[in-house]
């Protein structure tokens, strides 16, 4: 479980984020939603460890990331940015064989190699695997770098905007695939989404915030609320049940 | 390049660069052949003196660039970083000057010293500058900068140099030239095999920190403290470099790059390739001056210049090719 207490995040004088506290269940899809700005980046990178809190703390099954040996962590929590340079040029496979390396440090064993293999084939990356990465379309890259930390086999799994250079069908393949690495495989999966009905579709919890903290955090059913979310987005937002799902439309 | 093709490759790039020792060893003023090695003691020790030390340093400068080169690559994620469009090899040269006013007795072992404590800062502080300018990946302006704050530390130099009456030594300094060294000078750069083999040994987590500071932290890997590491290997042999032969130009740009075309970017794959390649190409400029003009000699590092400068365009022509496609 984790969990964070009283998390801040200043940039001189303007505070981006918190103070938040609360917590991700363990198991299944949270995700984060909420209008630009609202923090939900910020608090995702605080709680991967890539950006240093103002204040406030973060613990993982109690103790305290930031305690953590970086390559223990490493082995437990796994964390992609949206957007990732690359300029070096590597393969897909060599690429998904470097989220082995809090295993691995580099040399793969066999039973690396076996990670490696289902991650690119559980993200259909068979076809691409000797293409260098630079010869991929982005969404092509996006589901490579997924791979990637797939491969890393941690418990927790943070996604930031995993769906920003997927068209449609793409977007709903790595949803399919994202619960089913929480439900199959037992997976505790945090994304930052901005497609609501994508969270609706797929996650088991939504925290929304906005202005920097969490404004209201449940079950999908609890938050995807004609209230909430027209609260949340400052929108006025109907919602409507399609097929069992509450599916979230703007009102014009 | 799958392995079964990358083998004989690397075997005839190896057996060129072993041809290339051996034209160094047998071409010069001094007229050596195979024959006289070994009826002629005069010969033998001339070959002992001059030739030997001076093809080891070319060899050692050559793998010492290109190893700087490509660790500065994947250090700041930009093709068109290497020592001397960093700055480090300019600041090198500063902290030579600074020592040889300072103490123009002092050790070669002080000067290396210095040089590596001036090309450090120096790197280090233009790594510092890039993390405060957002640009884009392999971005052209990053080795502007290099190349701007390297200029600054130049002209630094050269004032400092004229006002202490050491333009000359400075002058003969930035054309970096083979010709002079004998036993007894190029030792330092064994420093070099030192370096290459800790690059071996961290080749793995170099090429996770080429991926960048997020994914690299992600992966467990203690970034910073490798960044300070690799820019403190570099710093020794653009330092080391400095002292013995001089400004050697372009090296660490042109040889992982194309490396990079052919394989890739695994480091541990590369490192052979990049360390035999760097070691060639310095030969065959070293050995086209020491002909072109025989019996004087043009310094490698000018030829060097001349041929980097062209590929270090075409490098860049190519790159807004592919961001255009």
């Amino acid at each position: 479980m984790i969990e964070f207490h009283d998390l801040t995040k200043d940039y001189l004088d303007a505070r981006v984020l918190g103070p938040v506290s609360g917590s991700i269940e363990p198991g299944g899809i949270t995700a984060l939603i909420g209008p630009n700005g609202a923090g939900k980046s910020t608090l995702l990178t605080i709680i991967g460890r890539l950006l240093e809190p103002s204040g406030g703390s973060v613990t993982i099954d109690g103790t305290e990331v930031r305690s953590v040996r970086s390559r223990d962590l490493a082995r437990r929590l796994a964390i992609l940015r949206q957007e990732n340079h690359l300029t070096a040029r590597l393969t897909v496979e060599d690429l998904v064989g470097l989220g082995r390396f809090p295993h691995s440090l580099g040399r793969l064993t066999a039973s690396d190699r076996e990670q490696v293999e289902s991650a690119i084939s559980f993200l259909d990356l068979g076809d691409l695997r000797h293409r260098f990465l630079d010869q991929l379309s982005g969404g092509q890259r996006q589901r490579a770098f997924v791979a990637m930390v797939l491969a890393q086999d941690t418990d927790v799994v943070l996604l930031d905007e995993p769906l920003a250079s997927l068209d449609l069908k793409h977007a709903v393949h790595m949803m399919r695939r994202l619960r089913e690495a929480a439900s199959a495989l037992g997976k505790t999966i945090v994304i930052v989404i901005h497609d609501i009905n994508m969270a609706a579709g797929y996650a088991d919890r939504i925290v929304a915030l906005r202005d920097g903290v969490v404004h209201s955090s449940g079950t999908v059913a609890e938050i995807m609320t004609e209230t909430v979310l027209s609260a949340v987005y400052d929108t006025v937002i109907r919602v409507h049940d399609l097929d069992g799902v509450p599916t979230a439309v703007v009102a014009h | 390049m799958r392995r079964t093709r990358r083998l004989p490759l690397l075997a005839a790039l190896l057996l060129l660069t072993t041809a290339l020792i051996a034209a160094s060893l047998m071409v010069g003023g001094y007229d050596i052949t195979l024959d006289a090695l070994v009826t002629d003691p005069a010969a033998l020790e001339m070959f002992f003196i001059s030739r030997v030390p001076r093809t080891l340093a070319l060899v050692f400068a050559g793998v010492a660039m290109a190893i700087s080169g490509v660790l500065m690559q994947l250090i700041t994620q930009n093709r068109f970083v290497e020592p001397s469009t960093a700055g480090s090899s300019q600041w090198a040269g500063l902290g030579i000057l600074v020592v040889t006013i300072a103490m123009p007795a002092a050790p070669e072992m002080l000067k290396m010293l210095v040089s590596t404590g001036f090309a450090f800062v120096g790197t280090m502080l233009f790594i510092l500058v890039l993390r405060r300018v957002r640009v884009t990946a392999n971005s052209i302006v990053v080795p502007l900068v290099g190349i701007m704050l390297g200029a600054v530390v130049g002209a630094i130099t050269t004032f400092l140099a004229n006002e202490s009456g050491l333009l000359q030594t400075m002058a003969a300094w930035r054309s970096g030239g083979f010709s002079s060294i004998v036993r007894g000078f190029y030792e330092p750069l064994w420093i070099v095999v030192g370096v290459a083999i800790l690059a071996v040994v961290l080749a793995d987590r170099f090429t996770v920190a080429g991926l960048g500071r997020d994914l690299a932290v992600n992966a467990g890997l203690h970034y910073e403290r490798l960044v300070l590491l690799g820019v403190t290997m570099v710093a020794l042999c653009a330092g080391v470099t400095a002292v013995v032969v001089g400004f050697i130009p372009f090296l660490g740009l042109v040889v992982p790059n194309l490396v990079s075309m052919l394989l890739g970017d695994d480091l541990r794959r590369n490192l052979p390739w990049v360390a035999a390649l760097g070691a060639a190409l310095l030969l065959a400029c070293d050995l086209v001056g020491r002909v072109v003009v025989a019996p004087m000699e043009i310094p490698a590092s000018v030829i060097l210049g001349a041929v980097g400068a062209v590929v270090f365009i075409l490098f860049v022509l190519r790159q807004r090719r592919h961001v255009a496609a």
